[in-house]
């Protein structure tokens, strides 16, 4: 298969339209995607795309390489299986909030511990889309959802650093509105060996923002510009101030052996 | 009072008026409207109550497990891919004879990924220890609600029950349907007082390991219970009866079967197709009836064998599959039947995996089928064409 140049050789384009809503934000982290892949050259049999379930989910139908869908929650643990059997595959996994920090969290957590060699976009719309609009960890405190209909009584989940903490090679956060960095941080993230994770906030006008006064997509966009503060801006704020904000910028790239490298190092050794 | 209602949020109604303590879940389709209702009437405050949106259906149903253990009312739902999430610890609530009330919005399991209705989700816990009731209608849903608490919370049973509706089938479709009063539904559901519980006054251990010489006595104990219960659930069925007003069946519903020569057994809403079926038939001057089973989980054996006994032929309509044996429900009724004089010829039917439908054409096909030999498992409305690679079915 010929390498290709061109970001719309990696969509399919004969599955379109897609059925996400207007407004909502996974399409622009799904070009991004495609535009890294075609900036890095890699070969369409060279990459595979990983969902779960749910918004999210449906983006490994759009895509021109190969495609995977398992059980809700698990993705990040069967990518470890696929990556420990085919090690040269490019892995990413596309996964939504709900999927990658709650029912999966702890894949999350240990995948990124072992640095597996996987790309994990986490494209957080704040809430369960699919089902209807509830709660999900990422959802900010005091938010309103269809499963707090007073407002949530527990903070928001903070997966960078949860991410970083745990050992992952590369870690960044940015939003769909700061498009040019997003690009260069997926970018960034599919040429790192070991786990990468860039958490991409996304616009949900038909449910979160519907339930938060932001009932629009450009609302929603305006949202994001307002309050989405440089890394360094962010990390000032308390606790109780983050719930309003999103924290942008690269927490963490580093080459710490992936954990292929590692076991490969380990057998060698005896 | 009637309302108009959809079978969700009917669902939400039911629990509500049985004032559960805590309340967890994870959101999944076609469950999530029961519960997003439910998270509702906590909002306005007409339901007070610790509800929890947790972070999966196994957190769900351990929060739930938590909480039964402390003598406080519990409820959850979900469906498909989330009750198999919750499987282990179902075995474990029911283990600890804990009485969880549970929704099953009955969904096909994965994969392929399938967010529709067919009833292969519950069948996968058949064997847990959970008391299961399919329900036909929006109103036998709330009914059965109410009956389930009643149920699971007895002291001679206390054991989980679970509530299989068809998903979108009956959550999603409306109905004008009669929720009792509070006051009603005060005097028929007392509240709970678990006399094993964790209690800081009396302290116990709770589900520790139990050795070669323990653990086959709690399983015997459960078999018996679940034993009882076809005794205890008629004698509660009454008391039902009585508040309400309104007839309740716990076991099955016997359609027609007098004189009856064919007789189809189902489950859930495809009944209502079937009834319709064995009504023009009937119309028409052919002996059919129908069976709708509702507790799956007590069998109650007895009693089917004395419904059935006369009918010469009958068909079992499976909307789920034991693959690479038969439809689990056609393989009891065989069993059933073992051994006694007079068995009918019985014919084991697959449909509606899915929701692939099952029309009154295929209704009627099932009955013309009876007829002729003895078929063990065969699939209605498969579209062969779709076989692609697989092999044909034959």
């Amino acid at each position: 298969m010929s390498i290709s140049q061109d970001y719309t050789d990696y969509i399919a384009w004969d599955r379109l339209p897609h059925m996400w809503c207007p407004g909502c934000g996974n399409g622009i982290a799904l070009k991004g995607l495609a535009l890294a892949l075609a900036k890095q050259g890699i070969p369409r049999h060279k990459v595979l795309m990983a969902t779960g379930i749910g918004c999210s989910g449906r983006a490994g139908s759009y895509v021109s390489f190969h495609s995977f869908d398992g059980t809700h929650g698990r993705t990040i643990a069967f990518c470890t299986g696929i990556n420990v059997a085919q090690p040269d595959l490019k892995i990413v996994a596309f996964l939504g909030d709900g999927d990658c920090g709650a029912i999966g969290g702890n894949h999350l957590l240990h995948a990124a511990r072992r640095n597996n060699d996987l790309t994990v976009l986490e494209i957080n719309n704040f809430t369960y889309g699919m089902t209807g609009g509830q709660f999900s960890p990422t959802t900010p405190a005091h938010s309103f959802s269809s499963t707090s209909k007073h407002g949530k009584v527990d903070y928001g989940m903070d997966m960078c650093y949860l991410v970083a903490e745990a050992g992952a090679n590369y870690v960044a956060s940015t939003t769909v509105y700061h498009t040019a960095q997003l690009n260069k941080f997926i970018n960034e993230a599919i040429s790192t060996r070991g786990f990468s994770f860039v958490e991409i906030a996304s616009p949900c006008p038909t449910y979160y923002g519907r339930h938060n006064n932001l009932r629009s997509a450009p609302e929603m966009m305006e949202w994001f510009k307002e309050r989405a503060l440089p890394k360094e801006k962010y990390d000032e704020l308390t606790i109780e101030e983050k719930q309003k904000y999103i924290m942008r910028g690269r927490l963490v790239q580093r080459d710490r052996e992936d954990f292929l490298t590692m076991y490969m190092n380990e057998l060698n050794n005896e | 009072m009637k309302d108009f209602l959809e079978g969700s949020h009917a669902v939400a109604h039911a629990v509500k008026i049985c004032k559960p303590g805590v309340i967890s879940a994870y959101p999944i389709t076609p469950q999530t409207h029961i519960v997003e209702n439910l998270a509702e009437f906590v909002a306005s405050g007409e339901l007070k109550t610790e509800f929890i949106n947790v972070e999966s259906e196994h957190s769900a149903a351990s929060v739930v497990l938590g909480s039964l253990a402390m003598g406080v009312r519990s409820y959850t739902a979900s469906s498909s891919q989330g009750l198999l999430l919750m499987e282990e610890v179902l075995y474990n609530i029911a283990g600890l004879r804990l009485p969880l009330v549970i929704t099953c919005a009955n969904r096909a399991v994965s994969a392929p990924l399938s967010i529709w209705n067919d009833q292969q989700d519950s069948e996968a816990l058949r064997d847990a220890g959970v008391i299961q009731l399919y329900v036909e209608n929006i109103q036998e849903a709330v009914d059965l609600h109410l009956f389930a608490f009643r149920l699971a919370e007895d002291p001679r049973v206390l054991l989980p029950v679970m509530v299989c509706m068809d998903g979108f089938v009956l959550t999603h479709a409306y109905e004008a349907v009669d929720i009792p009063e509070e006051s009603e539904v005060d005097s028929f559901l007392p509240p709970l007082e678990l006399r094993e519980k964790l209690d800081t006054e009396n302290p116990l251990s709770m589900g520790i390991v139990s050795d070669a010489r323990f653990y086959m006595e709690t399983r015997y104990a459960i078999q018996e219970t679940m034993k009882e219960a076809i005794v205890i659930m008629p004698e509660l069925k009454k008391d039902f009866i009585q508040i309400t007003g309104r007839n309740l069946n716990v076991f099955f519903e016997s359609y027609k079967l007098e004189e009856a020569q064919k007789v189809i057994i189902c489950r859930g809403s495809v009944s209502g197709t079937v009834k319709e079926v064995v009504d023009e038939m009937r119309d028409e001057g052919h002996k059919v009836g129908a069976l709708k089973l509702i507790s799956y989980r007590p069998f109650p054996t007895e009693e089917l064998y004395r419904a059935l006994k006369n009918i010469p032929l009958i068909g079992v309509l499976d909307r789920a599959i034991s693959l690479g044996s038969s439809g689990p429900m056609y393989t009891e009724f065989k069993a059933l039947f073992q051994g006694k004089e007079g068995t009918p010829k019985i014919s084991g039917f697959i449909g509606g995996l899915g929701q692939r439908d099952i029309t009154k054409k295929h209704v009627r096909e099932m009955f013309e089928k009876l007829d002729g030999e003895e078929i063990t498992c065969e699939f209605i409305n498969l579209n062969v064409e779709y076989l692609m690679g697989a092999r044909k079915y034959t």
